[in-house]
């Protein structure tokens, strides 16, 4: 027995040390992306961008003259793998800070996880309960805008337009109960009148019943909030309907794949706030994004032959937030936190980040554009 | 028995030991899980591979675990361990209600009536979005405590989730030796021939089925306290198939069938990382060439390949002499 107790302690010896000697050398960041499953069209662009990154960086020498390696699991979109995955990128991996998961539900799992670990965690996922409440999200960060941004962008804009009831349709997801929870709360802070509250199924193959119900109401504008394809479908229900409200989506369906998908026709006239990648060729020379966001989107044509996409840019922010704090404050995993905290007027693909203590998404209403679908492509709204 | 009793302790032995290897390791994070998963294998063992009675909805009672143990704790601010125990009766009570009408069923029937209950069960996790927090999940679940003990690590957690695991293995080993287990075989084989014998074969498929779902709410609990964090995406079909996969890999009518299959299903995606973009490909094609040339499961399967083995190697000896 006691024998048995020497080989087994003495195997655990090893295993420790030899993780412990893969540690040093090169900075490590941790990737955690659901490359597979159902949100793989979130993860599997966030883990090329990353890559593409990272590559780019240590070509060009690494950062404080340090290598940077990047560590990149699968989670396949299930939050039990994710925490696990996390587990081993901070055990096994020691990375000093993770970027992702993609989704609102395993951002959710891994940060209690991150948080009690002190790793900095940096989310590619848009749920507004990943960052706050911010006083017990001290490690925790997102790149993509809060939900009741782009609300509001659409709400400014109805304003102006006198469109006081409003109908509203959400896809019973993560995104749509988010975007229908904000929906509701800005539009009772503004004066709005919700005069009708549908939703549907993410799987849904017709929704002109809800629709009909819609047109019956006394609605002056509709909000439709859901991701591909259930906005195309809505969009052709409309066109075979007649109705003539005008329509705003999300910017959930801020690509060229959801003209495609509803055809220009059945799209034409049909408004979203989204942000700037996807039209940063409409945008006016001078803007500050404007170079970055070129140099992205031929890039990543370049390496994957497809145009670079909105999620993808999450990863980049989080690469960029995170050499950056490195390059200010420190490689490890305290002085990386507080160089996120700390980061100003960083220009990015999502917009321009000011992160604060009381503040750990950094984006306001300047990161969305609102822009009108002509002839299928974008136009900028003023 | 006495060989049922030593089994049952080389067991408890391997799981008391395995920390040693593992510990400071994420492994020990898997294995919490692995504890799980075999916690709700051997429950659809009781009820697939004894009584022969099948379902395609076992998520929803983890599930209905999971939630009813996370919103009575951080909604109404319950004692976990209470929690845990209203939930289980709870659930049983309603497993046993839905069992009289749902078991009269056979085959397909069963199969298409308890799929239809998994998938009820998980479009109620999903959109009653003022009670379960809805698709974006329910945070905030306290960690179990045992006075002053916290369960709040992976190598606490483990022993935490192992400790059910055991008394549950405990359980259902006793439980398939004793009449009623005779009386579940006996059902499996032929339910009329077991009526004949006096067997009330009614009762006994609801009762099982009761304690099926009961144990897979107890894990639902564990796993609630575990992640602190649950979502619709970890109760719905896919999880009931899965759990099937492990109970017929591991083999249908044994306990440490369950437990082999719960930790090949769990572990092996861990071991195939390296392989990156293929290992789904390799991962399915290892359960296909199992189901193929184990049809009895790993815990038939292995001992009679060694056999082959031996048997191979003592025939070529007899060929040379």
């Amino acid at each position: 027995m006691k024998k048995l107790v020497m080989v087994c302690s003495m195997a655990a010896l090893l295993l420790c040390s030899a993780t412990m000697a893969l540690a040093s050398g090169t900075i490590k960041i941790g990737g955690l992306f659901s490359v597979t499953g159902p949100a793989s069209f979130l993860g599997e662009p966030e883990k090329k961008t990353l890559e593409m990154l990272v590559a780019d960086l240590n070509a060009k020498g690494g950062i404080n003259g340090q290598k940077l390696e990047a560590v990149i699991y699968d989670t396949a979109g299930d939050a039990t793998k994710a925490v696990q995955l996390a587990t081993k990128l901070i055990r096994n991996d020691k990375v000093v800070a993770i970027i992702g998961p993609s989704t609102t539900g395993e951002s959710m799992a891994v940060l209690a996880l991150t948080e009690k670990e002190k790793i900095p965690l940096i989310s590619c996922a848009a749920g507004i309960k990943i960052t706050e409440p911010v006083k017990d999200r001290k490690w925790t960060f997102k790149t993509p805008a809060n939900d009741h941004v782009a609300v509001e962008k659409i709400l400014q804009y109805a304003e102006k337009q006198k469109q006081k009831n409003l109908a509203i349709m959400t896809v019973t997801d993560g995104f749509g109960s988010s975007g229908r929870e904000q929906l509701k709360a800005v539009a009772a802070q503004k004066g709005f009148t919700i005069v009708a509250d549908e939703t549907y199924g993410p799987k849904d193959t017709d929704m002109t019943p809800q629709l009909t119900k819609i047109r019956g109401s006394q609605a002056q504008a509709l909000i439709v909030w859901g991701t591909n394809p259930g906005p195309a479908i809505i969009t052709k229900n409309i066109k075979q309907l007649g109705i003539k409200l005008p329509v705003y989506m999300s910017h959930g369906v801020a690509s060229k794949k959801y003209i495609e998908l509803a055809s220009p026709a059945a799209a034409e006239g049909i408004m979203l706030p989204t942000g700037k990648l996807a039209i940063y060729e409409v945008l006016p020379k001078n803007d500050p994004q404007y170079k970055l966001l070129k140099e992205y989107d031929a890039a990543y044509r370049k390496a994957h032959g497809v145009e670079a996409s909105t999620f993808g840019g999450y990863a980049y922010d989080a690469f960029l937030l995170v050499t950056n704090a490195i390059k200010t404050k420190g490689a490890t995993p305290a002085q990386i936190r507080d160089g996120l905290e700390q980061t100003q007027k960083l220009v990015s693909v999502s917009g321009i980040f000011n992160m604060s203590a009381t503040d750990h998404n950094g984006l306001d209403l300047s990161a969305f554009e609102m822009v009108r679908i002509t002839k299928g492509d974008w136009a900028l709204l003023k | 028995m006495k060989r049922e009793l030593i089994k049952f302790m080389l067991f408890a032995l391997c799981v008391l030991v395995a920390p040693l290897f593992f510990s400071g390791s994420y492994l020990m994070n898997v294995l919490v899980f692995v504890g799980i998963h075999t916690l709700l294998a051997v429950a659809l063992n009781l009820l697939l591979g004894y009584a022969g009675q099948i379902s395609l909805g076992h998520a929803a009672f983890f599930g209905l675990g999971a939630y009813g143990s996370g919103i009575l704790t951080t909604t109404f601010s319950w004692n976990p361990w209470l929690a845990m125990v209203t939930v289980a009766v709870i659930v049983a009570t309603m497993a046993f209600a839905i069992g009289f009408p749902i078991l009269k069923l056979k085959g397909h029937y069963l199969a298409m009536a308890t799929l239809g209950l998994g998938i009820i069960i998980f479009i109620v996790f999903n959109e009653w979005v003022d009670v379960t927090g809805g698709p974006s999940g329910f945070p905030g679940i306290p960690n179990l405590e045992l006075g002053t003990l916290v369960f709040d690590s992976d190598l606490k957690n483990y022993y935490l989730v192992w400790s059910f695991v055991l008394g549950c293995v405990l359980l259902s080993v006793n439980l398939a030796n004793s009449r009623i287990g005779r009386a579940f075989r006996a059902i499996h084989d032929a339910e009329t021939a077991a009526r004949v014998m006096g067997v009330n074969a009614r009762l006994l498929k609801v009762q099982v089925f009761a304690l099926s779902a009961m144990i897979c709410a107890i894990a639902g609990s564990l796993y609630a306290h575990v992640m602190t964090f649950i979502a619709p995406p970890s109760f719905g079909f896919n999880i009931s198939v899965e759990l099937l996969t492990m109970v017929v890999i591991g083999g249908l009518g044994s306990i440490y069938g369950s437990f082999l299959g719960a930790l090949l299903l769990t572990m092996l995606p861990e071991f195939l990382r390296f392989m990156h973009d293929y290992d789904i490909v390799f991962y399915g094609g290892l359960l296909m060439v199992m189901t193929i040339f184990m049809p009895g499961g790993l815990v038939r399967g292995i001992p009679e390949l060694f056999r082959k083995l031996a048997g191979l190697k003592k025939g070529k000896g007899d060929a040379h002499a």
